[in-house]
């Protein structure tokens, strides 16, 4: 391979994913917004951060901040199962792909069980990649992004690029009141 | 029976992992849905998720090692032991404070089963339960989980059916139902786990099962769990044009099962490592048994894959250049577990013997022949006669199954399961009859639990009922009255008191022969077990046997009262024998001038623990 990873783009590729799987906690976890929380164990979406109690929610859309809760979860879940954030931290200078592609099998291996087991994701559109797709009038367009020649008046016909992943469900643990979510992984000490 | 519950609920007590499934009584169905209960429960400090499977672990944190506010459970705190997959996970790195395998140590006659000795051999500071605690605290969990979401519904007033292992003797049952009574779980019936599975997988295959299996059949369940091996003979008979399910034939108690496989496996990878100048951390060998758990489900599949890699990451937070990376091959795992676990052996090689002769010694009695073909060999060889009263003809050499159902997380590899059908195909081949056919569609998880709620569905007179009583017939020895000789024990003779086959809720006339009980002071008897004298009578009295005829158990213990009685009085008494409605055997002393009736003990106090 004649790709030479440098460390900025590494930094940059780390800070991606962890943006792309918040984003996917986050679509989730509007899904999974009308769980009640049973008491004394606060599910990561309704968690408040201590210091600031918000106003109530106002009708008019609006941006909303997110509790960073449900993202640090995911982020420590990822750290235990697939060593996510050591494995990003880590610099691959000097290190050859045979030593990478052993610790990636544990990202990989890790990642995938952690995938399976909290999230229900499906591809948005069932249909082949590179396949003609037909999309109606009315078409979601949070579903669907349409790009290129995008002129006229829907039904659209392209080719599907990428079939999209949807999370169907989210089931993260539930966290105790007193956890510190920010302790992505404990530091430990062999005594 | 009290008809008050709503639901059936089964409880699955494994050895390594607890599962609850339930019927819903009041569907009014004729093929109600079953349902396993998801189980809330720690995975992490502060973390709760639910989970199907309750590991049967039981970890005791020391006091600085996690805050109370991180051990919060869905109904409140947990108590000061955890259980579950946090205990196994603390455990795997601090063991030391791990109790496992519980329901072995329960079987264990060697021990004081009431004693507070888990873990074994630890510092004293860490605290003790018995092997009795720790299943309670497994079972207060599932009950705590079960109330939760049944509100309304507590499971003390529902009907639950509690799985035990077909080898468990009278002591080890008697426990379990201790443990259940523990928790205020009354309406309470034992099932035998090889049982459940087929109860399990004729539920799954609704009305089919009767054109699957026909009169004359006789179906092996074969369970291969975490740590034990469980097997059962059930023959299939006709009454009044139904088709009848009878249990003929239970196995001894085998621990051998899935762990010890894993673990085979990473022993394997750590000698080739070892040659390779790799030396290995404990740690590491237990990430190369978690690796290796993996890596075999794949292996032994139908992927066709030749190795997997098996990487064992550092400890500390570089991984590169620290990580751990080797290979299992399919041939390794071939050699390992199908030729190390079920070899092809012929129907006459049994396992080297080492039955239950130690019983002082401390630690579990871990099968020591690690082929489970051998086993099974010497299983169905001893049980050659176990269907002559159905079906009229002796099995010869071995008693032959037509059919064959296997149950157990292990026996989900495609390659193991085949090797373990052509094996015993093998042997029905050599003795010039047919194959026997694998009974599809089973699921080897949770068939227990399954079948176990579908079971408490079949006592409300839905379906069909295997039919059993106990598997074993009993006996109690006697001294003979004879001048003693230097150097040799008295003679024994064995007297029996429960005749094979005895069902629930039946019971013997106390014996002809007399015990001498001395009131107010405890006496021991010798106690056997026998599964292959099925034609015995209660009263028999066996002058000698065959030693593989009669197994001796741990001691039983009488005691009469004081009240009413002089401390020291010799009273004579009888012993009568009663199979309980919920599946346990009783043992009662009776003093020939009263008719008052007082248990024998199968689970002696105070032993060497």
């Amino acid at each position: 391979m004649t790709f030479d990873p440098t460390s900025l783009p590494a930094t940059l590729d780390a800070l991606h994913l962890v943006l792309g799987l918040s984003s996917v906690v986050f679509l989730a976890l509007l899904i999974a917004k009308s769980k009640p929380a049973p008491p004394a164990l606060v599910s990561p979406e309704v968690a408040q951060p201590a210091e600031a109690p918000k106003p109530a929610p106002q009708p008019v859309p609006a941006l909303k901040t997110h509790s960073p809760d449900a993202a640090l979860q995911l982020l420590s879940l990822l750290q235990q199962e697939a060593r996510f954030v050591d494995f990003l931290h880590e610099d691959l200078k000097g290190f050859s792909d045979a030593e990478i592609g052993a610790v990636a099998r544990v990202v990989h291996e890790g990642g995938k069980k952690t995938l399976k087991q909290y999230f229900t994701l499906e591809p948005v559109r069932s249909e082949t990649e590179e396949s003609r797709v037909t999309l109606p009038a009315g078409f979601n367009a949070a579903e669907v992004r349409v790009t290129g020649n995008v002129v006229g008046q829907p039904p659209f016909t392209g080719t599907l690029v990428h079939r999209g992943w949807i999370a169907l469900e989210t089931n993260l643990p539930k966290l105790a009141d007193g956890h510190d979510v920010r302790i992505i992984a404990q530091a430990e000490v062999e005594l | 029976m009290n008809e008050s519950g709503r639901y059936a609920v089964g409880i699955d007590l494994g050895t390594t992992n607890s599962v609850v499934a339930y019927v819903d009584l009041q569907s009014g169905e004729d093929n109600p849905a079953l349902t396993v209960l998801p189980i809330p429960q720690l995975t992490q400090p502060g973390v709760v998720e639910n989970r199907n499977q309750l590991p049967s672990f039981l970890y005791q944190p020391h006091e600085s090692e996690v805050s109370a506010q991180e051990l919060v459970l869905p109904w409140g705190n947990s108590e000061s032991s955890l259980v579950g997959v946090i205990a196994r996970h603390l455990g795997s790195k601090t063991p030391l404070r791990l109790v496992s395998s519980a329901k072995s140590w329960l079987c264990h006659g060697g021990v004081d089963r009431h004693a507070a000795f888990l873990p074994l051999n630890t510092p004293e500071d860490v605290a003790k339960v018995s092997p009795l605690q720790a299943s309670i605290a497994y079972l207060h969990h599932m009950k705590a989980a079960w109330n939760h979401q049944h509100p309304g519904f507590a499971l003390e007033q529902q009907d639950v059916t509690l799985t035990v292992p077909a080898s468990f003797d009278p002591a080890a049952r008697d426990l379990t139902v201790e443990a259940a009574r523990a928790i205020g779980l009354h309406n309470l019936t034992l099932l035998e786990e090889p049982q459940a599975a087929l109860y399990s997988w004729i539920k799954s295959s609704g009305e089919q099962w009767r054109k699957t299996v026909k009169v004359g059949d006789v179906i092996l369940v074969v369970d291969v769990g975490g740590g034990t091996t469980d097997l059962s003979l059930i023959a299939v008979t006709e009454e009044d044009g139904n088709l009848q399910l009878n249990r003929i034939a239970v196995g001894d108690h085998i621990l051998l099962g899935g762990d010890n496989m894993d673990l085979a496996l990473a022993y394997r990878l750590k000698a080739k490592l070892d040659a390779e100048g790799k030396q290995l951390q404990p740690w590491q060998i237990q990430a190369l048994t978690h690796g290796c758990r993996d890596a075999k489900e794949i292996l032994l599949g139908d992927s066709g894959e030749t190795a997997v890699p098996i990487v064992v990451p550092s400890r500390g937070s570089k991984l590169l250049g620290a990580t751990l990376r080797t290979e299992l091959t399919r041939e390794e795992v071939e050699q390992t577990l199908v030729d190390g676990f079920f070899p092809q052996v012929g129907i006459h090689e049994h396992p080297r013997q080492a039955l239950r002769g130690a019983l002082s010694q401390l630690g579990l009695p871990y099968a020591q022949d690690a082929g489970i073909t051998r086993h099974l060999a010497a299983f169905l060889a001893k049980q050659a006669n176990a269907a002559v009263d159905l079906f009229g003809h002796t099995g010869a050499d071995f008693i032959k199954p037509t059919a064959v159902l296997l149950n157990g997380g292990v026996l989900k590899a495609p390659a193991l399961a085949q090797r373990l059908m052509s094996v015993i195909n093998g042997w029905l081949q050599q003795a010039g009859v047919e194959a026997a056919r694998l009974l599809e569609g089973a699921d080897l998880d949770l068939a227990v639990a399954r079948g176990a709620a579908y079971y408490g569905f079949v006592r409300k007179g839905h379906g069909v009922r295997i039919r059993g009583g106990i598997a074993n017939a009993y006996y109690v020895g006697i001294e003979s009255a004879m001048p003693a000789v230097p150097g040799m024990a008295p003679p024994i003779q064995a007297l029996c008191v429960a005749p094979f086959g005895m069902e629930e809720g039946s019971e013997t006339s106390p014996s002809f022969a007399e015990f001498g009980l001395i009131v107010g002071e405890p006496v021991q008897f010798h106690f056997f077990g026998s599964s292959v004298r099925r034609d015995d009578k209660a009263g028999t009295l066996l002058e000698d046997w065959d030693r593989s005829e009669l197994e001796e158990l741990p001691p039983i213990q009488a005691q009469l009262p004081v009240e009413g009685r002089r401390a020291g009085e010799v009273v004579p008494v009888r012993l009568a024998a009663r199979v309980t409605e919920l599946g346990t055997l009783c043992l009662e002393a009776i003093p020939r001038d009263s008719s008052q009736r007082w248990q024998v003990e199968f689970d002696v106090r105070g032993g060497a623990a």
